[in-house]
């Protein structure tokens, strides 16, 4: 085996491996779309997050606008502390009402952002004021149980 | 037996092994010492890379299509019970990126390449290669050891990527050609769900340790085979056990600080 056969093979070989490579990192990872550039912060306070997790999906319409930074308990309020990291692109009016949503019955959970129509713009580091808590679904079975108990009664 | 003569038994073989691991590692520092000969005169790697890394490229392609289309056919079974046979994608992409991808081809590496580079340097300490270069003031280590190791240090990854790249061509041949489950959906719910980061860049990550693992085994069990036909046997056995035990064990160490699903 002479050298020039052994240098082309093993440049095929490295060649292959780089655009394997290449291969997973566009077409079946993320890299390639587009994966929020500039950000900037926004702060939500929820009584109850649910199942949300770190880098779940922000979205605006049905558009992911950005994703969830930071989760904390606060002590103080005795609240969920939500950070979000939102596109810059995209700018919400300050009277946005943040919900907290389930894709799907079983799905994962995401941040909603319904607009207001507030003229001044939320600015970063600013905190949402209107918020609105995840379903738990043991909580609406357990509200359904009760009202259904108390038509019972009722008919008695 | 006496009771003291048991208690002598198991204290020797403790300090056997402690000994063979001291060794192992004074060996892994020493090859990494004499490297520079490996990496200037970079042909020597090159020709190793080539028996290393092309020759075990058919079984590793081969072996990444079928894999790819096993998951293909078993996932879509257990997904259309819950109705979300849409999800093949992920399944396929994040089970061949995060793990099997890595350990499979590591497993196959170990066992195609690591086995031929300690009977190689095995064969060569048996038949006094290895003295003879001595007597030529020539190191065997930089002259021999260093280039394999790094030939599979390099190896290990390009070849991981290629088995998960053909095992999610498989997926994608079995799921979407063969079953009929939707092109767009099959891409786009991937594409959704694997990260860059945190799932492809650690799949490469744990390739390159597992390679790395592979190499030093490989090359030390080879140093240290007995210089007889029988002592090559067994170092080439030992070889594949126990790059294969340590693959897995490094694999499950790597996951627990990886993937905690924070």
């Amino acid at each position: 085996m002479n050298r020039a056969v052994i240098d082309l093979w093993v440049g095929v070989f490295v060649a292959l491996g780089l655009a394997a490579l290449l291969f997973l990192a566009l077409k079946v990872g993320n890299l390639s779309s587009t994966d929020v550039g500039q950000t900037y912060s926004l702060q939500a306070h929820f009584d109850n997050i649910g199942g949300l997790k770190v880098r779940a999906p922000v979205k605006s319409a049905g558009v992911v606008v950005g994703r969830v930074g930071e989760i904390r308990f606060d002590p103080e309020t005795y609240t969920a502390k939500v950070a979000m990291q939102i596109d810059t692109r995209y700018q919400f009016p300050r009277d946005t009402f943040a919900t907290i949503n389930t894709s799907g019955l079983l799905g994962e959970q995401y941040v909603g952002f319904e607009v207001g129509g507030d003229p001044d713009m939320l600015k970063a580091g600013e905190v949402i004021k209107k918020t609105q808590s995840a379903m738990v679904l043991e909580k609406l079975i357990s509200q359904f149980m009760f009202s259904k108990a108390a038509e019972d009664e009722g008919k008695k | 037996m006496s009771a003291a003569d048991v208690l002598r038994r198991l204290g020797r073989a403790l300090t056997d092994r402690l000994w063979r691991l001291g060794f192992a590692s004074r060996f892994m520092l020493m090859t990494l010492l004499y490297s520079g000969t490996a990496l200037k005169r970079f042909q020597l790697t090159m020709r190793e890379i080539y028996f290393t890394g092309v020759l075990s490229l058919i079984i590793i392609l081969v072996s990444g299509l079928f894999v790819g289309m096993v998951l293909g056919l078993q996932g879509y079974d257990t997904l259309q019970r819950y109705g979300s046979s849409e999800a093949l994608g992920v399944l396929v992409a994040l089970s061949l990126v995060r793990e099997l991808g890595p350990v499979v081809a590591a497993l196959l590496f170990a066992s195609r390449a690591g086995s031929a580079i300690t009977a190689e340097i095995g064969l060569m300490k048996a038949t006094e290669q290895l003295s003879a270069m001595e007597m030529m003031a020539v190191n065997p280590i930089a002259r021999v050891v260093a280039p394999r190791f790094w030939a599979g240090v390099i190896s290990m990854p390009l070849l991981a990527g290629l088995f998960s790249a053909m095992g999610v061509l498989g997926g994608y041949l079995v799921g979407v050609q063969l079953i009929g489950v939707d092109e767009g959906a099959f891409w786009s719910q991937m594409q959704a769900a694997v990260d860059f980061r945190q799932d492809i860049m650690n799949g490469v990550i744990k390739s390159f340790v597992f390679g790395v693992i592979v190499s030093w085994i490989a090359v030390f069990e080879g140093y240290d085979a007995d210089p007889t036909a029988e002592g090559v046997s067994r170092a080439t056995t030992r070889t594949v056990v126990t790059s294969s035990l340590a693959i897995l064990a490094a694999d499950f160490v790597l996951t627990a600080f990886m993937f905690r699903g924070i």
